[in-house]
């Protein structure tokens, strides 16, 4: 299941309580990844629209793949607006050993920047601004413009 | 009838068309200036299920996405 929130994650409490939750299921390696939002090209912060049921069936299929390696995936992310310095985005692997868990965050948080249905915009003089240009086409896109 | 909704940052009110497969949404689609810049980068979903062709048969009350390039984390 995806953890959704509006606004920024409260990462000390999620991460925490991951440990928690799989503490007594005899895994050897918890690899979070967290992403915050950085200060640049003067961002107040970023925003974000997420289409939830796509998101989850991505995410179950994802956990498939885990499950048939041992391994077990958590994914928290923000909606709405996050400013800089906060944090939008966690996601977890844990597994036996540390092989499986280090290159699975890998592939999980390439495949979530490439297919996962959110929208990013950037927050800036008061405006909400679709980054475009660091957004990429779902694999398969284009169909409706004669593409394939 | 089929409903048509735009996700993300296509600023569009959803729609709702006749239409027996996806072709007929790309035709009525194609003639709307607006979405020019969309059809060439969007993926789409029926009734939540991302397909490839546009020879995906529709019926009546399914729902039919279009979802832009994306950028989660």
């Amino acid at each position: 299941m995806v953890e959704l929130y509006n606004g920024a994650l409260n990462v000390p409490e999620i991460i925490t309580r991951w440990y928690a939750e799989e503490a007594e299921y005899n895994y050897g390696a918890y690899i979070p990844f967290i992403g915050t939002v950085r200060e640049e090209d003067a961002i107040e912060g970023l925003s974000f629209d997420v289409y939830e049921p796509i998101l989850s069936s991505w995410f179950d299929a994802w956990q498939v793949k885990a499950q048939a390696l041992g391994a077990k995936l958590k994914m928290a992310h923000s909606r709405g607006d996050v400013l800089v310095h906060e944090s939008s985005y966690i996601a977890a692997v844990f597994s036996p050993k540390r092989r499986v868990a280090l290159e699975m965050i890998e592939q999980f948080v390439e495949d979530f920047k490439a297919s996962a249905p959110i929208w990013k915009y950037d927050l800036k003089n008061s405006q909400r601004l679709y980054a475009a240009d660091r957004s990429t086409a779902i694999a398969g896109a284009g169909i409706l413009g004669g593409k394939r | 009838m089929v409903t048509i909704e735009f996700l993300g940052p296509i600023q569009k009110a959803p729609l709702t068309l006749e239409a027996s497969s996806l072709r007929d949404v790309a035709e009525v689609l194609k003639q709307d200036s607006e979405m020019a810049q969309w059809l060439e980068n969007c993926a789409v979903a029926v009734n939540d299920t991302l397909v490839a062709t546009l020879d995906t048969l529709l019926k009546d009350g399914d729902k039919v996405s279009l979802l832009p390039p994306v950028c989660g984390g």
